[in-house]
């Protein structure tokens, strides 16, 4: 039984963390600002009435294929003109006011962007050009590990060579936020850990992100915020805690004897709790599992007297809160 | 391994003609390393000029071969670089995303096109440069108004880039690369290029001289063969294929 309503159509920026408002009243205007935004391509619709209020600081935008999720950052870049709804990056308007907005962020795009005949410092040193005041190009090609590919040119660079060039790309201009569409897909894990960690720096040094991705660990480690798209809404939005905390139930397992009272034991929890026996003397108890929940259970074995054995609560990580919310693995 | 502080946002454009100049000399780079661009642009004017000159294949009617066929080969120069060229390099450009990319750059749209029609011009140069010393060296001796000749390719120059830039942001790249060169190919033969146009039938001659190829040589021709002042039709026909094909090229012309 899962509770699909429990964050589903929260609107943006609400639920946990008008808390946070209210603690921190200083807290800066979100960096990106989508509402009611609608977009079709055709006969179909991409993007149905979403809502997204991001930054600053990461925010992670996760969904299923053909969810909505590059038409939304598409249409924050400008690429994409909205059939209705507003979008607004660091308050202005991606399309109208372009020209302001162009050289504040940083695109990472999916694939290609760059020459097929130029070099990979080549092409980033050209883009440096065209910022009034750019990264030194020659640290920035060490950090990343691109000075291997020497006069190679972008056509033969590996999958992961052009991935880093195009993460440096967006980032060689000091922008004030970047937008990073799958950065570490297809990546071997040191190049993805060394990924992360210069989207660590950014954090710190104070550029917000936008980031598309399909891992789960990912916006595990990086993000401030996760959004969940899915058919072209946010269907939850929240840090990675509070979504792995309140967006799905949580799960405690325990063995005793086959064919206890169900019944009785549901009697017992709170009214939101689910109870089974999965196989015989296989238990499972659903709901917001906290240390009141874990004594009711073990107080009603003793009251029947049962010995619950290998009793353990199971955290649900993203990837479960993903599933239940959408029905649908992520890489589907 | 990072300082603190490095990557602190201090966004901003770079100044406009920095930008321009920079996109023109990382255009004009990628053309140059191209073996198949200056295939186009270098070996096969050049390849022409030298073996029709030399050779006698076609006839080119009174005096110098080298006279009929200089002019005609600048024509082609001119087609091979603002036309061809461009098109198949702008509609690969646009396959791959790098006109996505730059789009989202700093860089106006409009500097991207002034960046490549000055690095299309740099090109012309080194061809106009290369082709007349080669024509020199076979004998040419041209006549006329040299300001005739930079007017008629400049608006040549227009002409061919309309044409190109229309073909590349519409159809497929690889569509792109096939019609280019078909179309390169039946206006070096069609368009008085090293064919003179009396060779073909009065009414093909009557639509062929409305080519812009034609309309090029022609007036080049005139101009650098027979000594004419402004040749005014040609420039008339040369500037409305130039403003039919920008407009047009403006109006159709998608970035992704």
């Amino acid at each position: 039984m899962i509770d699909r309503f429990s964050t589903a159509g929260r609107p943006a920026g609400r639920g946990p963390r008008t808390r946070s408002l209210d603690l921190a009243p200083m807290r800066s205007d979100p960096v990106v600002q989508v509402q009611a935004l609608v977009k079709r391509y055709g006969t179909k619709t991409a993007v149905n009435g979403l809502d997204l209020a991001a930054g600053p600081g990461i925010t992670a935008v996760l969904g299923p294929n053909g969810a909505g999720k590059t038409t939304t950052v598409e249409t924050c870049e400008g690429y994409r003109k909205p059939d209705s709804g507003t979008v607004r990056v660091l308050g202005l308007d991606p399309i109208r006011e372009a020209a302001a907005l162009r050289p504040r962020i940083g695109v990472m795009l999916q694939s290609g962007g760059v020459y097929s005949g130029a070099r990979a410092d080549e092409m980033l040193r050209h883009v440096a050009q065209l910022h009034a005041r750019p990264l030194d190009v020659d640290a920035l090609i060490e950090r990343l590990g691109l000075g291997s590919c020497g006069r190679t040119t972008y056509r033969r660079l590996s999958g992961g060579q052009q991935q880093r060039l195009a993460l440096a790309m967006a980032v060689v201009g000091r922008p004030e936020m970047v937008f990073l569409d799958e950065p570490t897909a297809g990546l071997d894990p040191q190049a993805r850990r060394a990924t992360w960690d210069l989207v660590r720096d950014l954090r710190t040094d104070g550029v917000s992100a936008i980031l598309t991705t399909h891992h789960m660990d990912e916006a595990e480690q990086l993000a401030d915020d996760v959004a969940i798209i899915d058919a072209g809404r946010v269907i939850a939005q929240g840090s990675p805690e509070e979504l792995c905390r309140g967006g799905a139930e949580n799960t405690l397992r325990f063995s005793g004897r086959p064919a206890l009272d169900i019944g009785s034991l549901l009697k017992a929890l709170p009214p939101d709790c689910t109870a089974a026996e999965l196989t015989p003397g296989a238990y499972r108890v659903g709901g917001k599992v906290n240390p009141q929940l874990l004594a009711t259970v073990t107080s009603w074995c003793a009251q029947h007297g049962v010995m619950p054995e290998k009793i353990s609560v199971e955290r649900h990580t993203l990837e479960d809160v993903f599933l239940e919310l959408t029905g649908k693995e992520l890489r589907s | 391994m990072t300082t603190a502080g490095t990557y602190t946002p201090k966004p901003g454009a770079a100044p406009l003609s920095r930008m321009i100049a920079a996109q023109a000399v990382l255009e004009t780079k990628m053309l140059l390393r191209n073996g198949e661009q200056l295939l186009l642009t270098v070996v096969i004017p050049t390849l022409l000029l030298v073996l029709f000159s030399s050779v006698d294949v076609v006839d080119t009617g009174e005096g110098e071969a080298v006279d009929f066929l200089a002019p005609g080969i600048l024509a082609l120069a001119v087609m091979s670089t603002a036309f061809t060229g461009q098109a198949i390099a702008t509609g690969f450009e646009r396959r791959y995303g790098v006109l996505k990319r730059l789009a989202i750059s700093p860089l106006p749209r409009w500097g991207l096109m002034a960046a490549k029609t000055l690095s299309v011009l740099v090109t012309e140069i080194l061809q106009v440069f290369l082709l007349t010393v080669i024509a020199f060296a076979l004998g040419w001796s041209p006549g006329g108004n040299p300001l005739a000749v930079l007017l008629l390719l400049l608006l040549g120059t227009a002409a061919f880039s309309g044409l190109g830039l229309l073909m590349a942001g519409t159809l497929k790249a690889e569509a792109t690369l096939a019609a280019a060169n078909l179309v390169f190919l039946l206006l070096l033969v069609g368009g008085g290029v090293v064919v003179p146009l009396d060779k073909f039938p009065d009414a093909a001659q009557d639509v062929l001289g409305l080519l812009p190829i034609s309309a090029l040589s022609d007036g080049l021709r005139d101009v650098l063969q027979h000594g004419a002042g402004m040749p005014w039709g040609n420039l008339g026909i040369l500037a409305v294929w130039g403003v039919v094909g920008l407009a047009a090229a403006a109006r159709f012309f998608r970035w992704e």
